[in-house]
């Protein structure tokens, strides 16, 4: 186990070591400890590493992330695993806006609740919410699944695409083109398996869910449609 | 950007401590804003007194014997404290109109900076740590106070483009964003009888508040009313003689951390303001929810 205390040894010193770790690596466990919500920390990791941290973190952490497992033992700031590639991010505590933006692969789970624009452009990533996301999640979800076990605040999937999202509590209300849509087999068998990926299989099941996607009405332009943007 | 921040005391023990709590917490947000700093402090006057807090760009010509010179002019005694290029006057709460009037007269290129029972302001271009140290802030006491750090966008970098903005007796307030109807707003506000000081939109936010207090609302009400009536983006943090009130835009796209224990409500633009603080680590931390009022008063 490597530990790295934030306070004493700086940000910068962090990065460059877990930038420094590639393909394979006998280093596999790391600790941070005192992130005093500092950010960026543990962001561009490119390695199959195991890494918590313990305490809150701000902006961006776990940005890009490749391959590697990342715990936040507290909440997390804006940005969270932005545009993360592949690998996994679990935060037990709550995450600020824009958490999983444009990610294109792997797996954010949040423990707490999200709070706006939750999954905004996703591109890919499957992102699981064990409480509630704030307004504008999942705008302009091109693909990827969101699965929310609490409710969802307004305007969900606005301009969304081919993103899935997976909704069990109340949604307040749906974005443009964003419409209800029926659960097939496959969904329940895919709900079933990002819900045990995301340590939620305990707590909700399937087939409390509901499913919402693209209407399909807005990838054209077509004037008999204008008012729906 | 711009960074802000904010206590609330609860526990009485804390308030010797409340100045250099609140310097702590705004030299951590110093990267969201180099411009200029602030910081609002609400500390009690000695009874019958009130505060003129007060800034010049001439602090040695201006303030010298303006004790002495207000005492004749409104006939009762004034005391003065110089803090670097503000003062700080005490003066009989039933003379406070008399002696701004004499000030007007006797010092016209003195600016005010606050009014009130209990409050003072001081702000200046520069860092946090360099502007928190000028005023020796970090030695104030009070119940409650509100920093801010400023990346300007609206107005020009000045001393009175700075945060926080006074409207009224013991009224601050501070912003992070931007407002798009503040030229509108302001001719309405001076049509009824505000004036301004500068072209900020954050001052009109002020001076909007401080309107609906007049008009007989609450600080919670009045905050409610400003969701319908400012437009643009906006995390404000407002203070009373009493009070503390938060609220943010409906997009709610400025950042803002909130943290509460039995000892004090505490604000900030990121949660690393606010990790020095006592018993943060069971502290209930949270983040305000768009187009929602939030107020503490005592």
């Amino acid at each position: 186990m490597q530990s790295f205390d934030l306070g004493k040894e700086g940000l910068r010193a962090l990065n460059s070591a877990l930038h420094g770790l590639k393909g394979q690596t006998n280093m596999t466990d790391w600790e941070v400890v005192n992130p005093k919500g500092a950010h960026a920390i543990a962001a561009g990791v490119d390695a199959p590493v195991d890494i918590t941290v313990r305490g809150s973190t701000g902006y961006y952490c776990a940005g890009m992330n490749k391959q590697a497992t990342i715990r936040i033992k507290g909440s997390a700031g804006p940005g969270v695993a932005e545009n993360m590639m592949s690998g996994t991010v679990i935060i037990d505590g709550n995450a600020s806006q824009y958490a999983g933006a444009t990610g294109r692969g792997g797996l954010l789970v949040i423990k707490g609740n999200a709070s706006s624009r939750c999954g905004v452009s996703m591109k890919g990533i499957d992102i699981v919410v064990h409480g509630n996301i704030g307004h504008m999640s999942a705008f302009m979800a091109q693909s990827g699944n969101l699965v929310v076990l609490g409710d969802a605040g307004d305007a969900l999937g606005d301009s969304l695409y081919e993103a899935r999202l997976f909704v069990r509590g109340s949604v307040k209300s749906l974005g443009a083109d964003c419409i209800e849509k029926e659960m097939r087999p496959e969904h329940y068998a895919l709900l079933e398996d990002l819900l045990k990926r995301g340590e939620a299989d305990g707590k909700a099941k399937p087939e409390e869910f509901k499913r919402y996607g693209s209407a399909r009405k807005l990838y054209n332009f077509n004037i008999d449609n204008a008012a729906a943007y | 950007m711009c960074g802000i921040v904010g206590l609330f005391l609860k526990d009485p023990k804390l308030e010797p401590k409340l100045g250099a709590m609140l310097t702590d917490m705004l030299i951590t947000m110093t990267d969201r804003g180099p411009d200029s700093a602030g910081i609002a402090i609400y500390g009690g006057a000695k009874d019958g007194l009130g505060k003129i807090t007060i800034q010049s760009a001439n602090p040695d010509k201006d303030f010298k014997n303006l004790d002495g010179d207000l005492h004749d002019a409104i006939g009762q005694p004034v005391t003065i404290l110089v803090k670097s290029t503000h003062a700080v006057l005490e003066v009989p709460l039933d003379q406070m109109a008399a002696a701004r009037s004499a000030l007007a007269h006797l010092r016209p290129t003195v600016k005010v900076m606050s009014v009130g029972d209990a409050i003072e302001i001081f702000k200046e271009v520069g860092l946090p740590k360099d502007v928190a140290s000028r005023f020796d802030v970090s030695k104030m006491k009070g119940t409650h106070g509100i920093g801010h750090t400023r990346m300007a966008t609206e107005s020009a970098v000045t001393t009175m483009g700075a945060h926080p903005f006074s409207t009224g007796s013991d009224q601050c307030l501070v912003h992070n964003g931007s407002l798009s109807n503040h030229n509108g707003l302001r001719r309405e506000l001076i049509r009824l009888g505000k004036t301004f000081e500068t072209q900020n939109d954050t001052e009109v936010a002020a001076a909007y508040v401080s309107r609906k207090l007049e008009e007989g609302q609450s600080l919670g009400q009045a905050l409610e009313s400003g969701l319908d009536d400012l437009d643009g983006f906006y995390t404000f943090v407002v203070g009373t003689k009493n009070g503390f009130g938060v609220v943010r835009d409906p997009i709610a796209c400025k950042p803002a951390v909130m943290a509460e224990t039995d000892q004090y409500v505490a604000f900030g633009s990121e949660y690393r303001a606010l990790v020095n603080l006592p018993g943060i680590e069971d502290a209930r931390v949270w983040e305000p929810e768009p187009a929602t009022v939030y107020f503490w008063e005592r």
